[in-house]
């Protein structure tokens, strides 16, 4: 094959009808609005709010092309790479990026109905999200070590800046360093396990990996190889736990939240969670399974199938250990730790701390499963989908009354919400609902989210995390109680009022329309169910 | 979807109904362009009214099981069944439907309501959300025991956590928000255990399904997927049981786990207590005679005598404890310890066994002993509570060393105050008598001890009513605090009164009227249970050979030595039971 040849493949291959170009027109159209932001700001000074209008339009031109239109007709797209085998595009892309570009247009309403930027930096502000945007895109159809580090990074880098967007505040800065330094770290400990790994499996694309790690352990694995390969997994897992935010990689999490605005924690808290559990799926899956075999040639490959599946028991127990134990020490070590939390935005960076937790417990089952019951592990990874379409709605909803009521009151400390149901019952009534639906309390869809996961862990047979899962339930119950427990029945301060916020206010509906589906998803289980079956169906096979 | 002629849909709308009528007068509420506090409580009683009257519609005795809207007496099975898919990605199905346990404890409870509804009348803080939290407290109530389906029954049973907390928190006493928050925690430690238990229920059945009285079926067939082992060598049925008792006993409440209830008690405004001790209670008992035993058999027979033994324990320390109070609401608080205990001993004395011959008289008349005493606790103790709150308002304290001499200033208060605790003291001629009566009988076959040890647990309930009624109402005259306060009771707190003073007469002289409710569907499940024990527990016992293979269960070969002697129980109910038990299953 000369290079004419390969030129002609690879434009082929990226160009042509069904090319990797057609998949990727989402993120093409996110980078085209990047591009049309910064121009305007340039071309039309005039216009105050240019950058939302080209966002949204942006935003929604790439949900158009991210919604899965053929699947009406029943057409399942079967997994596929793309660009020469650097992206994975599947129904799991395609449903996460859903997720995440519809997030995304809904918190760009809210930014713009708080005005968090200063001044004049509101076009910076949709910049950085937008490409923040591009790398969770990339993070979640990663099948190349390159694009994984690619994605986390261009992911956290405008996140550092975002948190740090409050120039003039301190306390911002500190966060923003905080989360760069942090970041930095876990991205170079990260990239160092994956230089491990690739150097051992002889390869940096993620299938041909595991094609090398089972001849490895098909030949007989020596304990350097054993060594250097957990040493490997253990520090990409740091990458990954760091994004999640998992103890012992979570100590940014608060301080980042309680410096950086309610907005920028919303977005950090749900779209940057969301990418980093896709990422985790796509590496837990091509490693604990050998997808499609389609091993490049001078692989001697093990005799069938079965025998790959088998030979790969030891590595399915290794992430199953490492995942559990994360989620357990995440979920329990957030639940606790948000008890003596005074400032809301602090209580709620520990309930994202735990919520991670509780989403990487599905993973684990599916890690467990997948050896025996593809069916089952690829329900697990639906109990997932739904548990991050549910948490999304939640949590924006908590993000966004946080942010109204700092900007009504100045404040974002739970003892100042007091009194709140008197002046405003409709948002007291929506922040209730999106607590008791985080703490998963039926009829509320956070109960489905957590049932689908325990449905999950008894299927896999995990019953300690089954029992820690249930334990945190309770746990979770005193903190998320204590904001609802002040803003109803605490007596309003003598000294001042609490806000009216109704729920006819541009403001409350906008809060009424978060906390709708909370209520409504937990009805239109079926749907989302569906949706999320979709979305896992091409995984593990 | 609207033509009422078809029996089906007459049958939805009506269930349907009785059950989301509150939450959505709850709505209305919430909306309704009115400023008056009258007007908004008028309305809320409006609406318990109405779903009380729906609820006695259903509970219209009927020739036969056909007949929509109304209950066919002697018929076992489920009745007004209605059945739709919900959620079919998990089998999920909006299944609702009424037998001979559920339908007394509906109409105690919208009977209730109506009356906890109307004893609101003091409440003033807040009135639009008390009464919107009080009705969707109602909806979640009547689905508990209208739901068939575990999914929306574990729905139906959260949904009820929320108003209550708040209820509690907010028109609650001085220390309203800890009491507020240890009922919530324990409850919910419970309901997450019987979460759990529901999820792995569904996972081990196949196909998997939330469906009650499949998962029964399923519970009680000889090779049933549940006796497989979960974990440390306990099959799925002893985890399953274990943790929806626990959950059960926490609502019930028993021994260890009731530690909530007088907090709860003490603090919850008088309607709420009402609510709380009438209905909720009753519950946990609920759940363990229409979950625990007939989908775990396994585990209740292998764990009577610890069900027996909490239940005892529970009747003991619930009666020492309330002896030694001081706090009147407390004092009642504790008694209703007591007589859930007796609850729980007479749905558990399994004693339909080899030993006693297979004969299910005892046993069934222990579980209809505890159906009875669910009841009558549901009466007295809302009685009680509702005369405990009527004194507070008056002199606003409940100091039991304060009062005396009640007699004199407040004749027919301590009048109607005497039939209610001697109701539930369980004086022959009241409600309590006949429950307490009937459990005691039906644990003597179980076991003499704890038949012995119930029995004389009367001689404290006796002890500290009787103290009590001495140190309230008697005495020379009334020297604690407000003592100009003491007038009267006012026309609605008698008209509320009555009827549970009538209902504890009624069910005192002629327990026969609710005995034909309960008894058939009792009878069933005790029937089932001994089948199970005949079958599948002790094979061995009925003198088939070992060495051959069991035979198939049919009605043939269920052979049923039924004691010939007539009991009082087959006296009271005419029913041909036996006979009438096979046909069911709607």
């Amino acid at each position: 094959m000369n290079f004419d040849q390969l030129l002609q493949n690879v434009v082929g291959d990226t160009i042509g009808p069904g090319g990797s170009l057609w998949a990727f027109r989402p993120e093409m159209t996110l980078c085209a609005t990047i591009i049309a932001v910064l121009l305007a700001k340039i071309i039309l000074p005039g216009w105050k709010s240019s950058a939302y209008y080209i966002t949204l339009l942006g935003l929604l031109a790439a949900c158009f092309f991210a919604f899965p239109w053929s699947w009406q007709q029943g057409d399942m797209p079967a997994a596929k790479t793309i660009f020469t085998g650097m992206l994975i595009a599947d129904s799991f892309t395609v449903v996460v990026r859903g997720m995440l570009l519809g997030f995304a247009v809904l918190f760009a309403t809210f930014t713009q109905m708080t005005g968090v930027w200063d001044r004049d930096d509101q076009a910076e502000f949709f910049v950085l999200m937008l490409g923040s945007l591009v790398g969770m895109c990339l993070m979640i159809s990663a099948n190349h070590i390159l694009i994984v580090m690619l994605g986390v990074e261009m992911a956290s880098v405008p996140c550092y800046v975002l948190a740090g967007m409050k120039r003039n505040q301190p306390v911002s800065s500190e966060a923003a360093l905080k989360y760069a330094v942090f970041g930095a770290g876990a991205a170079g400990v990260m990239l160092f396990g994956l230089s491990l790994l690739a150097g051992v499996l002889g390869s940096a694309q993620l299938p041909t990996m595991t094609a090398r790690l089972i001849q490895i352990i098909h030949q007989g694995v020596s304990p350097d190889q054993t060594l250097v390969l957990s040493l490997g997994g253990l520090m990409l897992m740091v990458g990954v736990a760091f994004k999640l935010s998992a103890v012992p990689f979570h100590f940014w999490a608060p301080d980042v939240f309680e410096g950086a605005t309610a907005e920028v924690a919303a977005f950090i808290s749900v779209a940057s969670k969301a990418a980093a559990l896709g990422l985790l799926v796509r590496l837990v899956a091509v490693f604990s399974m050998p997808s499609g075999l389609t091993f490049p040639e001078g692989i001697s490959l093990p005799p069938d199938q079965l025998a790959a599946v088998a030979d790969l028991g030891a590595v399915r127990q290794y992430i199953v250990a490492i995942v559990s134990l994360l989620a357990a020490v995440t979920c329990t070590f957030g639940n606790l730790a948000a008890y003596g939390q005074t400032n809301m935005k602090r209580l709620l960076a520990y309930s994202t701390i735990a919520h991670a937790g509780y989403m990487m417990m599905p993973v684990a089952a599916a890690a467990a499963l997948v050896g025996s019951d593809v069916l089952g592990a690829r329900e697990a990874v639906a109990a997932l989908v739904v548990y991050i379409a549910i948490y999304l709605f939640m949590n924006l909803a908590a993000f966004a009354i946080v942010a109204f009521l700092r900007n009504a009151t100045g404040s974002e400390e739970i003892a100042d919400y007091a009194g709140l149901a008197r002046r405003s019952p409709g948002l007291t009534v929506c922040m209730a609902i999106v607590m008791f639906s985080l703490v998963g309390l039926p009829p509320l869809a956070g109960f489905l989210a957590k049932m689908t996961v325990f449905l999950a862990l008894i299927d896999a047979k995990l019953w300690t995390l089954l029992f820690i899962g249930a334990l945190n339930t309770l746990l979770s119950l005193f903190y998320y109680l204590r904001v609802v427990k002040v803003m109803a029945l605490s007596p309003e301060p003598l000294h001042r009022e609490a806000p009216t916020i109704p729920l006819t206010s541009l403001v409350g509906f906008y809060c009424a329309l978060l906390t709708v589906p909370v209520v409504a998803l937990f009805f239109l289980l079926g749907g989302m169910l569906d949706l999320a079956r979709a979305a896992a169906h091409t995984l593990f096979n | 979807m609207f033509n009422l002629h078809d029996p089906e849909v007459l049958r939805t709308w009506l269930l349907s109904l009785i059950i989301f009528l509150p939450a959505l007068g709850a709505g209305v509420l919430c909306v309704l362009p009115v400023r008056g506090d009258q007007c908004l409580k008028r309305f809320s009683l409006a609406v318990t009214v109405l779903v009380f009257l729906l609820t006695v519609w259903l509970a219209m005795p009927a020739g036969d099981s056909s007949a929509v809207g109304h209950f066919a007496l002697g018929f076992a099975g489920m009745q007004n069944v209605v059945d739709h898919e919900w959620i079919p990605s998990f089998n999920i199905r909006y299944f609702l439907g009424v037998d001979g346990i559920s339908l007394p404890l509906v109409v105690l409870t919208s009977f209730l309501s109506m009356l906890a509804m109307w004893a609101s009348w003091s409440i003033d803080k807040s009135v639009r959300a008390y009464c919107a939290l009080f009705l969707l407290l109602e909806t979640g109530m009547l689905g508990v025991f209208m739901s068939l389906d575990f999914f929306l029954f574990y729905v139906f049973w959260e949904v009820m956590l929320l108003p209550m907390y708040f209820l509690i928190g907010v028109w609650g006493g001085p220390r309203r928000e800890y009491a507020a928050i240890k009922f919530f925690l324990f409850t919910l430690a419970g309901s997450v255990l019987i979460l759990i238990a529901i999820l792995v229920l569904y996972f081990t059945s196949n196909p998997h399904t939330f469906n009650m009285l499949r998962l029964a079926e399923i519970g009680q067939m000889p090779d049933s997927p549940f006796h497989q082992t979960l974990l440390w060598g306990k099959s799925v049925s002893w985890w399953a049981f274990v943790l929806l008792f626990i959950g059960f006993a926490v609502k019930l409440p028993a021994v260890p786990v009731h530690t909530w209830l007088p907090d709860a008690h003490v603090e919850a405004p008088t309607p709420v207590s009402m609510i709380l001790a009438g209905v909720l209670l009753k519950m946990g008992g609920y759940g363990i005679i229409r979950i625990c035993y007939p989908i775990c058999p396994a585990a209740g027979y292998e764990l009577a005598w610890w069900v027996c033994g909490l239940g005892t324990v529970s009747m003991v320390y619930g009666a020492l404890a309330a002896m030694a109070q001081k706090d009147f609401k407390r004092l009642v608080a504790y008694s209703s310890v007591s007589h859930m205990g007796y609850v729980l001993l007479g749905l558990g004395v399994w004693s339909a066994t080899a030993e006693f011959q297979y004969n299910t008289d005892y046993w069934t008349m222990g579980m209809s002993g505890a159906m009875f005493q669910m009841i009558a606790h549901g009466i007295s103790s809302a009685g009680m509570f509702f005369l405990v709150g009527v004194l507070y308002e008056r002199v606003h304290h409940r100091n039991l060393d304060q009062y005396g001499g009640l007699f004199a200033r407040m004749p027919v208060f301590s009048g109607i105050s005497m039939i209610i605790f001697f109701a539930a003291l369980g004086l022959p001629g009241l409600c309590g008598f006949w429950g307490e009566l009937f459990v005691i009988l039906g644990a003597w076959s179980f076991s003499k001890v704890l038949a012995v040890v119930a029995a004389s647990v009367v001689i404290l309930t006796a002890g500290y009513i009787l103290w009590t009624i001495q140190r309230v109402y008697l005495g020379p005259e009334y020297k604690g605090p407000h003592g100009d306060a003491l007038t009267p009771m006012t026309r609605r707190e008698k008209y509320i009164a009555a009827p549970l003073v009538a209902l504890a007469i009624l069910f005192g002289v002629y327990p026969k009227v609710l005995f034909d409710y309960v008894t058939p569907t009792v009878e069933k499940t005790v029937v089932e249970m001994k089948d199970w024990s005949q079958n599948v527990a002790q094979p061995e016992k009925v003198g088939w050979d070992k060495r051959s293979t069991v035979p198939p269960i049919t009605a043939e070969n269920v052979v049923g030595p039924r004691s010939a002697c007539p009991t009082l129980l087959a006296e009271w109910s005419e029913q041909p039971s036996a006979d009438s038990q096979e046909t069911e299953q709607p």
